[in-house]
C-alpha cells in the first residue's frame, strides 16, 4: 500500500502502458479477458490518481525523480537531474477528469464496438491514450511533455481512423495527424530554444532561471500557438469537426479530455513557466480573443450541421472558448493583486470548473450519439426521428447533456458558466454579454438536435430500433448522475478540486520551490 | 553572424511548411512533415556542438572536451517519433487511395 502511494505518479502511467502492449497477446486468449485487463489497468490508474490527489491536497506539490534510488532525490546537487515529474493540484484535477472519462469510455467501448474486428488494437490505443494523457499532466519536464504529446497524437490518430472501411475516417485521421505533428514540432523547437539558452529542460528550473530574452518570447509564441492548436481554439480548429465526427463515440469522449490536456499545457506555460514575465497579460488578452472567437464561431458553425457528431464537435470548440475566456481573464490581471482577488481568482475558477464539467457533459452527449449510431446506423439528423418512443433512457440522457451544455440550472454547466459570467462581467461587460448570447445559440442548436432525433411521430422510427444494451447505458447513467450532482452541489467540487487547482496556477513560487 | 546550420534549419522548415500548405498530394504532405521533423532534429543536434570537441564517450577518452550528449538523446527520441508519425500518415494515405482511388487532397468527401 505504501508502495502504491509512494510510486503513484509512475505507476499511473506505467500500468496502462504495459497493459496496452499486452492487449494483442491477451486478445488471443479471448475478448473477455482482454476487456477485463484493459478495464483493470485503467481502474488501477484511477486508484493511483486518487491516492496522488489526496497526497497533493495534504502535502502540496509532489515531486518524483524517475529512475532515482529514492523518488524524492530530485535535486541531489542543487539542480534537478533526471526526468522529474512534478504534480500539483492542477495536474491532479486534470488527471481525475481524464481517468474517469477514460474508465467510462472503456466500459462503453466494450459493448459498443463488440461487432467490430481489430479490437486488440483499439484497446491498446485507448490505453496508450490514457497513459499519454496522464503523462502529459504529471510531467515536470518540457521535453517529456513533447514526447507524451506525440504519443497522445499518434494514438488518437489511430483511433480516429479506426473505421478503416470508410475513406472519410482515414481522411480525418490524416488531417489530425498532420496538424498535430506541426504543433508538436513547434513545441520541440521551443524546447530547443529554451535549452540552448539555459541548459535546462525542467519546467520549474526554467521558470526560475528565465530572463525573458527575445528567444524566450519567441519560444512562448511557439508554445502558445502549438497548445492552442491542440485544444482546438479558433482559428486553429479545422481538425476538430472531422476528428470528433469520424471517430467512434467512446474515442470522441476521450478526444475531449485529450484536447483538455493540451489546454492544461497552455495554462502551465502561461502561468508557471512565464508567469513572472512583465508582459504576460498580453498572452491573457490573446487567450481572451481566442476564447471569444471560439465561442462564437464554434456555435454558429454548429447550428447548420446535420451530422450529430459534427454538431457536438463544433460545440466542443465553442465550450473550449469559455475555458479560454475564463482563464484568459485571470491571466490578463495576473500582475495586479487587487484585481486578482476581486475577479481574477473567480474567473480562473470558472474556467477550470468548466473544464471538468465539459468533459462530463460532452462525454455524455457523445455516448448518446454513439448509442443512436449503434441502433440506427446513421448520424444524419435528417434521416432520424421519433427515437424517444423506442429509446427513452437515451433520450433522457441526451436531454441532460443538452441542458447542461446550454447552461441550464440545476446542471453543472450552469454552475461553471455563472461563475464565468459574473467574473468576466467585472473585467468587461461586453465579453459577458457575448458569452450569454453564445449560450442561447447553444440552447437553440440542441433544441433543434433533440427534436430532430428524438421527438416526432412513432411512424418516423426506422425498423429494428430499440434501446441500447446496459453496457452502454451504465456509463451514460453515471455521467448523467455526475452532471446533476455537480450542478446541485458545486461548492463541494469547488472546495476540494477546483480551488486547490486555481491556487496551484497562481502560486508559481510553490511550483519552482519544489524542485530548485 | 548566425551559424550556417541555423540558416539551413530555417530554410528546411520554410520549405517543408510551403510544401505542407501548397501541395495537394497526400504523399507530398507526409514528406513535408518528415522534412520539417528532420530540420528540428538538425537544430537539436547542432545545439550541442562545441568547437574542437570529441564524441561524448567517456571510456578511453583522449581528452575531456566533449560535445553535449543531452541534445543527442533528444534527437534520437525525436527521430523515433518522426518515424512513427510518417508510418501512420503513409498508411492513412494507402487507405484513402484504396477507398477514393486518388491521392489528391482536393478530392475529399468530408466537407464543412
Amino acid at each position: 500500500m505504501i508502495f502504491l502511494a509512494e510510486h503513484a505518479p509512475v505507476l499511473a502511467i506505467a500500468v496502462p502502458l504495459l497493459a496496452a502492449f499486452l492487449m494483442p497477446l491477451l486478445g488471443r486468449a479471448g475478448a473477455k479477458i482482454r476487456n477485463l485487463v484493459a478495464f483493470a489497468a485503467i481502474a488501477f490508474a484511477g486508484i493511483e490518481v486518487a491516492l496522488l490527489a489526496l497526497n497533493v491536497l495534504a502535502n502540496g506539490v509532489v515531486t518524483y525523480a524517475v529512475g532515482a534510488i529514492a523518488p524524492g532525490l530530485v535535486s541531489p546537487a542543487g539542480f534537478p537531474v533526471r526526468i522529474v515529474m512534478e504534480i500539483d493540484a492542477l495536474s491532479t484535477f486534470m488527471a481525475v477528469a481524464s481517468v474517469s472519462i477514460a474508465l467510462l469510455a472503456c466500459v462503453y467501448s466494450m459493448q459498443a464496438m463488440k461487432k467490430h474486428e481489430n479490437l486488440d488494437k483499439y484497446f491498446a490505443l485507448m490505453l496508450l491514450m490514457t497513459a499519454a494523457m496522464l503523462g502529459m499532466v504529471f510531467t515536470g519536464d518540457l521535453f517529456s511533455l513533447f514526447v507524451f504529446l506525440e504519443i497522445l497524437s499518434i494514438a488518437s490518430a489511430g483511433l480516429i481512423a479506426f473505421y478503416s472501411g470508410r475513406g472519410e475516417s482515414a481522411e480525418a485521421g490524416f488531417k489530425y495527424l498532420a496538424v498535430s505533428s506541426v504543433a508538436a514540432l513547434m513545441v520541440l523547437l521551443a524546447a530547443g530554444f529554451l535549452y540552448s539558452q539555459y541548459n535546462l529542460l525542467n519546467m520549474a528550473a526554467l521558470a526560475g532561471a528565465m530572463r525573458f530574452s527575445f528567444l524566450d518570447k519567441f519560444a512562448l509564441v511557439l508554445l502558445a500557438s502549438a497548445f492552442a492548436l491542440k485544444c482546438g481554439a479558433v482559428p486553429l480548429h479545422m481538425w476538430v469537426s472531422d476528428a470528433y465526427g469520424e471517430a467512434p463515440a467512446a474515442v470522441s469522449a476521450m478526444l475531449v479530455v485529450a484536447s483538455q490536456a493540451g489546454l492544461y499545457a497552455l495554462f502551465r506555460v502561461g502561468f508557471t513557466l512565464y508567469g513572472s514575465m512583465p508582459l504576460i497579460d498580453l498572452l491573457g488578452l490573446a487567450m481572451i480573443v481566442l476564447g471569444v472567437l471560439s465561442m462564437f464561431i464554434g456555435v454558429t458553425m454548429a447550428i447548420k450541421q446535420s451530422d450529430i457528431k459534427r454538431l457536438m464537435a463544433y460545440h466542443a470548440v465553442s465550450q473550449t472558448g469559455y475555458m479560454l475566456l475564463g482563464v484568459g481573464v485571470g491571466l490578463s490581471v495576473l500582475g495586479n493583486a487587487a484585481m486578482v482577488s476581486e475577479f481574477g481568482f473567480r474567473a480562473i475558477q470558472g474556467g477550470l470548473f468548466h473544464v471538468f464539467n465539459h468533459a462530463l457533459y460532452k462525454g455524455l452527449l457523445f455516448f448518446t450519439a454513439g448509442a443512436v449510431f449503434y441502433v440506427a446506423g446513421t448520424r444524419d439528423m435528417n434521416k432520424l426521428g421519433g427515437l424517444a418512443h423506442k429509446m427513452p433512457y437515451t433520450a433522457v440522457f441526451f436531454l441532460f447533456g443538452a441542458l447542461a451544455i446550454a447552461g441550464m440550472p440545476p446542471f453543472n454547466g450552469f454552475a461553471s458558466k455563472l461563475i464565468i459570467y459574473e467574473s468576466v462581467f467585472e473585467f468587461s461587460p461586453v465579453l459577458s454579454a457575448i458569452a450569454m448570447v453564445v449560450s442561447l445559440l447553444t440552447l437553440a442548436s440542441f433544441v433543434k438536435a433533440f427534436s430532430g432525433i428524438f421527438l416526432g411521430p412513432k411512424e418516423a422510427v426506422q425498423a429494428g430500433v430499440k434501446e441500447v444494451p446496459i453496457g452502454m447505458l451504465a456509463p451514460m447513467a453515471i455521467l448523467a448522475a455526475l452532471v446533476l450532482l455537480f450542478g446541485l452541489f458545486p461548492d463541494l467540487v469547488l472546495e476540494w478540486l477546483v480551488n486547490p487547482a486555481v491556487n496551484a496556477l497562481l502560486g508559481q513560487c510553490g511550483y519552482i520551490g519544489a524542485v530548485v | 553572424m548566425i551559424s550556417s546550420v541555423f540558416i539551413a534549419v530555417a530554410c528546411l522548415i520554410g520549405l517543408g511548411f510551403c510544401a505542407l500548405v501548397f501541395k495537394r498530394n497526400l504523399i507530398k504532405i507526409a514528406m513535408a512533415i518528415v522534412v520539417m521533423g528532420s530540420a528540428a532534429n538538425l537544430f537539436l543536434v547542432s545545439l550541442g556542438y562545441r568547437e574542437n570537441a570529441i564524441a561524448p564517450i567517456f571510456t578511453s577518452a583522449p581528452e575531456l572536451w566533449m560535445v553535449l550528449p543531452t541534445p543527442q538523446s533528444l534527437t534520437l527520441t525525436s527521430i523515433v517519433i518522426s518515424l512513427a508519425v510518417s508510418a501512420l500518415m503513409l498508411s492513412f494515405a494507402i487507405i484513402i487511395y484504396r477507398q477514393y482511388g486518388s491521392l489528391d487532397s482536393g478530392k475529399r468527401r468530408l466537407s464543412e
